[in-house]
């Protein structure tokens, strides 16, 4: 979106670039297609900024994979996980709860869902400055 | 295919059968290092005179499910029987060198982090088996991390009844207010599983919610 210079090694900020992925592009793709076009933004050392949210059992999904892959692929140590939502989190578990959910996974286009590698976010909340250099540039 | 679901009916039908000795599958779960074991160690050793896992405040102490069959919990006169499960802390990253700060040796540190990875699989993987979880988090910590809601929305989705522990409370940094307002549909408890403080009403909401448990 940004920062177009990719290529970089995993983990480091040099290299990383912000990428987003509109609803349309995960909409047809079923939870196993998914997670893995999701794991290959993040270890192609991308944050990733996601229209919409993961239905739970996907968010496991995501979780179980992220940990076989560490000690597997350089550098990896995992993933920060953050789900924005205009709803809040309340509306969407009372939503659950009634069993509205396929409105909301994806389709809670309210939602924003940012997946990034831990290293990555690590430096950033280390050095906030770096990252606003780096999208300037 | 049809064999194995044969196999569960019959699987399904011995333990029908054998109803009579059932027990409540109640799982502890939530972030590391939030007080699962110790929550359940002071439960099991009320009951049963024995812990169940070992406590560190090295994150990702408990790298295996580890449970206790047949804990019969008494209270006010009701009794209870439950098994027992502490599981692994879920984490969506696990760095070896966070352990370095707890003075653990880099090879051990490199050990124990590839073990927390599968404790979370095992984890995540005990979900579907419980019948009652108890989400234990640390109250001093931010309530709103993603984790926290994850393992919430999966035990919804699966229409397994939550209590959720806002544990330490005997810490000053304490927060249950925040607690309870990240997750305003459940019972948040307070307690200090360390020094078993408000353990009472603790019990009270476990039977409550275990009654729904067919
Ligand atoms: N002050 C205080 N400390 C507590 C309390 N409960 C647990 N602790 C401490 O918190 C740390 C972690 O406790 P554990 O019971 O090992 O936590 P856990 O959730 O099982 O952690 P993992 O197995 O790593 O997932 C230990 O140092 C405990 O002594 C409490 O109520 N108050
Ligand atoms: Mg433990």
């Amino acid at each position: 979106m940004t920062n177009k210079k990719r290529g970089g090694s995993l983990g480091r900020i040099k290299g990383f670039a912000i990428q987003f992925l509109p609803y349309s592009e995960i909409k047809d793709l079923d939870s196993n297609r998914r997670i893995k076009k999701i794991l290959g933004v993040v270890l192609g050392n991308n944050i990733l900024i996601l229209q919409g949210r993961l239905y739970p059992e996907e968010e496991t999904r995501l979780i179980g994979d992220t940990m076989a892959m560490i000690g597997h692929v350089k550098h990896f140590k995992g993933i920060e996980l953050a789900v924005i939502s205009g709803n809040g989190q309340e509306g969407f578990i009372e939503n659950l709860k009634r069993g509205i959910v396929n409105v909301l996974s994806g389709g809670d286009l309210g939602a924003i869902t940012i997946i990034g590698p831990a290293t990555i976010v690590k430096e950033i909340k280390k050095n906030p400055k770096k990252i606003e250099l780096l999208l300037n540039k | 295919m049809v064999i194995k679901i044969f196999k569960n009916f019959i699987k399904r039908m011995f333990s029908n059968i054998f109803k009579n000795n059932k027990q409540i599958k109640l799982g502890f779960y939530g972030p590391p290092n939030a007080g699962k074991t110790s929550l359940a160690n002071r439960i099991c050793k009320d009951f049963t005179g024995e812990e169940l896992g070992s406590v560190s405040n090295v994150p990702h102490e408990t790298r295996n499910v580890q449970f206790k069959e047949k804990v019969e919990i008494d209270f006010k006169g009701k009794k209870m029987v439950f098994k027992m499960v502490d599981t692994p802390g879920i984490a969506t990253k696990i760095d070896y060198e966070e352990f370095l700060k707890y003075k653990v040796k880099k090879k051990d540190a490199k050990k124990r982090a590839k073990e927390a990875t599968q404790g979370v699989i095992e984890s995540i993987k005990w979900l579907d088996d419980m019948n009652v979880v108890v989400v234990v988090l640390d109250s001093t910590e931010n309530p709103y991390n993603q984790v926290n809601i994850t393992i919430i929305g999966n035990l919804v989705a699966r229409k397994i009844p939550v209590l959720i522990v806002a544990n330490k409370i005997d810490k000053k940094k304490s927060n249950i207010k925040k607690i309870e307002a990240a997750f305003p549909e459940y019972d948040v408890v307070g307690i200090s599983a360390k020094f078993g403080k408000n353990l009472e009403e603790f019990y009270e909401s476990i039977f409550k919610i275990s009654k729904k448990v067919k």
